[in-house]
């Protein structure tokens, strides 16, 4: 049995009479590519932030990194690494302060920041470019470069949200590839997202619908089970089923 | 005769190229795509058929008006949805339609019948406040203002860009109905499969048209063996297929690498050197869109 790293049973949160996450349960094992899906609307972003620490639910229990998400958010929140689908680096400072902040907030040594910095920036090939403004950076590059930001403190989970939106096929390869290097290596990876194609690459997918998760498996198993294509075929069948809008 | 046509057109900013040299042709009543990821040039092309912005050089038509000394003619003969939502987040549904009308001086009771099978969807939230509607909502909004005065052309900067695969199908299916109108429609989006829902495709990349034709017909120039592989572990798969005798290159796909090789590969080879990795599988695939766009992006 492989370490379970997040793990929630009957999550749910309310907003006065409105229940935008409605007992969901599941677990998400150590290393996995876990793809969280739902039409606009659905509780991802509300479950997402319960996940990380930033809400707390309105009952139900849950574990992330081994912190309960009732109690420990603060610790949560060091545990894990986050890259929002808006570019989050600082555009006027260069790569290395960027990488330098960013380890200053997790609290590293100056040894360690140097350390995992030089690590980062050689397993991208970008060690020339360290002192380059990360504003004049290509968009690839960019993108590229927040991920491994997002894990320079070794968290047990990455939460990314849309990392490959708009970016050229080429590139979004390569951001593939960094994804499956740190899966291999144990680091639990956390993908919401609107593209379908984007759920293809993950090894686990769930599909949330109306609050509730009404699918959750294998991209090979849920387009078997709907007789579908395409994980967007797969989506559109379910998310059709909504009752309630955005 | 094109409807659209563009003739070298080169725009930079501040020394930056956006636009290098395009020319290319839309044909009346066609539903063309430009399919290329953020900082193709898509906007910029867009801004300059819509005359909200001058070419550094080149020119360009639009339903017969030059782009440069036309521009007033042109404005009244298109419709144009930018990449950003931009009606009056505080005007209501029906007020924003009604702002619109009034401004391209058209009656609504006039072009209903063509805004009709999209408004109809909004129509029951008519006074809610345009700032309040969903993602998809909005954008069946914005599609109405832009087809109130019966456009000649439609230009759709990435309408569907940050809207769920649901609302997504359902805005081509409309772009799809808009055609047997006769409207002519260029519309822009970075996904790759949403390609095969327009007649014709120019896939863009930093300021340059890769290619220009029918998804088919794009799909069918790809040229080279295309195989789908998985193992157990795809990481190690990946690593170790690019070692293989024959392969030109191996990249993710989903849940599968696709593998592109020369006269030299041979399947079963392949799979008896990896006999050493988990479940090894391998067979011919189908070359996407986005296969052809990443082999002409490397040419």
């Amino acid at each position: 049995m492989r370490d379970i790293v997040i793990s929630v049973h009957d999550l749910t949160k309310c907003f006065g009479s409105f229940t935008a996450v409605d007992n969901i349960s599941f677990d998400v094992a150590k290393g996995e590519i876990f793809g969280f899906l739902g039409a606009n609307g659905a509780g991802k972003t509300t479950a997402m932030r319960m996940l990380c620490g930033l809400s707390y639910p309105t009952s139900g229990r849950g574990t992330v990194a081994g912190y309960d998400i009732m109690r420990e958010g603060e610790e949560i929140k060091r545990h894990i690494g986050y890259m929002s689908q808006k570019f989050s680096l600082y555009n006027d400072l260069t790569v290395w302060e960027n990488m330098n902040l960013f380890a200053g907030i997790y609290g590293l040594s100056k040894e360690e920041t140097k350390k995992r910095s030089e690590e980062l920036l050689s397993q991208l090939n970008f060690l020339s470019e360290r002192n380059t403004l990360v504003g004049s950076l290509p968009l690839g590059w960019k993108q590229k470069l927040a991920f491994v930001v997002a894990t320079i403190h070794n968290p047990d989970v990455v939460f990314l949200d849309e990392p490959t939106g708009g970016v050229d096929p080429i590139t979004r390869r390569q951001f593939w590839e960094l994804i499956y290097k740190a899966s291999e290596r144990g680091t639990t990876i956390f993908v919401t997202t609107h593209y379908m194609d984007e759920a293809e690459y993950c090894s686990r997918v769930s599909i949330m619908v109306d609050g509730k998760i009404c699918a959750l498996d294998t991209p090979t198993r849920l387009k078997e089970k709907y007789s579908a294509k395409s994980m967007d075929e797969v989506f559109r069948t379910l998310a059709r089923k909504a009752e309630r809008g955005e | 005769m094109n409807i659209i046509e563009t003739y070298n057109l080169s725009k930079s900013y501040n020394g930056v190229s956006a636009l290098n040299d395009i020319s290319f042709g839309v044909e009346q009543g066609e539903l063309f795509g430009l399919i290329g990821p953020d900082g193709a040039g898509k906007t910029t092309l867009f801004r300059l058929l819509a005359t909200l912005l001058n070419p550094d050089s080149g020119s360009a038509v639009v339903n017969g008006y030059d782009i440069a000394k036309d521009y007033q003619k042109i404005r009244s003969c298109i419709g144009y949805m930018p990449g950003r939502f931009s009606l009056y987040p505080d005007l209501s549904v029906e007020e924003n339609l009604n702002f619109f009308a009034a401004l391209f001086g058209v009656d609504i009771k006039e072009s209903y019948s063509l805004i009709a099978p999209i408004y109809k969807q909004i129509e029951p939230f008519k006074s809610r406040r345009a700032g309040k509607l969903s993602g998809g909502m909005k954008q069946k909004l914005a599609l109405s203002c832009a087809l109130i005065h019966k456009p000649a052309v439609l230009l759709l900067d990435e309408p569907t860009t940050g809207v769920d695969a649901v609302s997504r199908s359902e805005f081509w299916d409309m772009l799809s109905q808009l055609k047997e109108s006769g409207i002519t429609t260029l519309v822009s989006t970075p996904y790759m499969d949403e390609a095969l829902r327009c007649d014709r495709i120019a896939l863009c990349n930093e300021g340059r048209i890769l290619g220009i034709d029918t998804p088919a017909r794009i799909t069918a120039e790809f040229n080279s063996k295309l195989y789908s592989i998985s193992a157990n572990n795809m990481y190690a798969l990946l690593n170790a297929a690019r070692k293989i005798e024959g392969v030109i290159e191996c990249y993710p796909f989903g849940e599968k690498h696709h593998l592109v090789a020369d006269n030299n590969f041979n399947p079963e080879i392949f799979i008896s050197k990896l006999s050493y990795i988990e479940g090894v599988t391998i067979e011919p695939a189908e070359p996407t869109i986005e296969d052809m766009f990443i082999k002409l992006m490397k040419q």
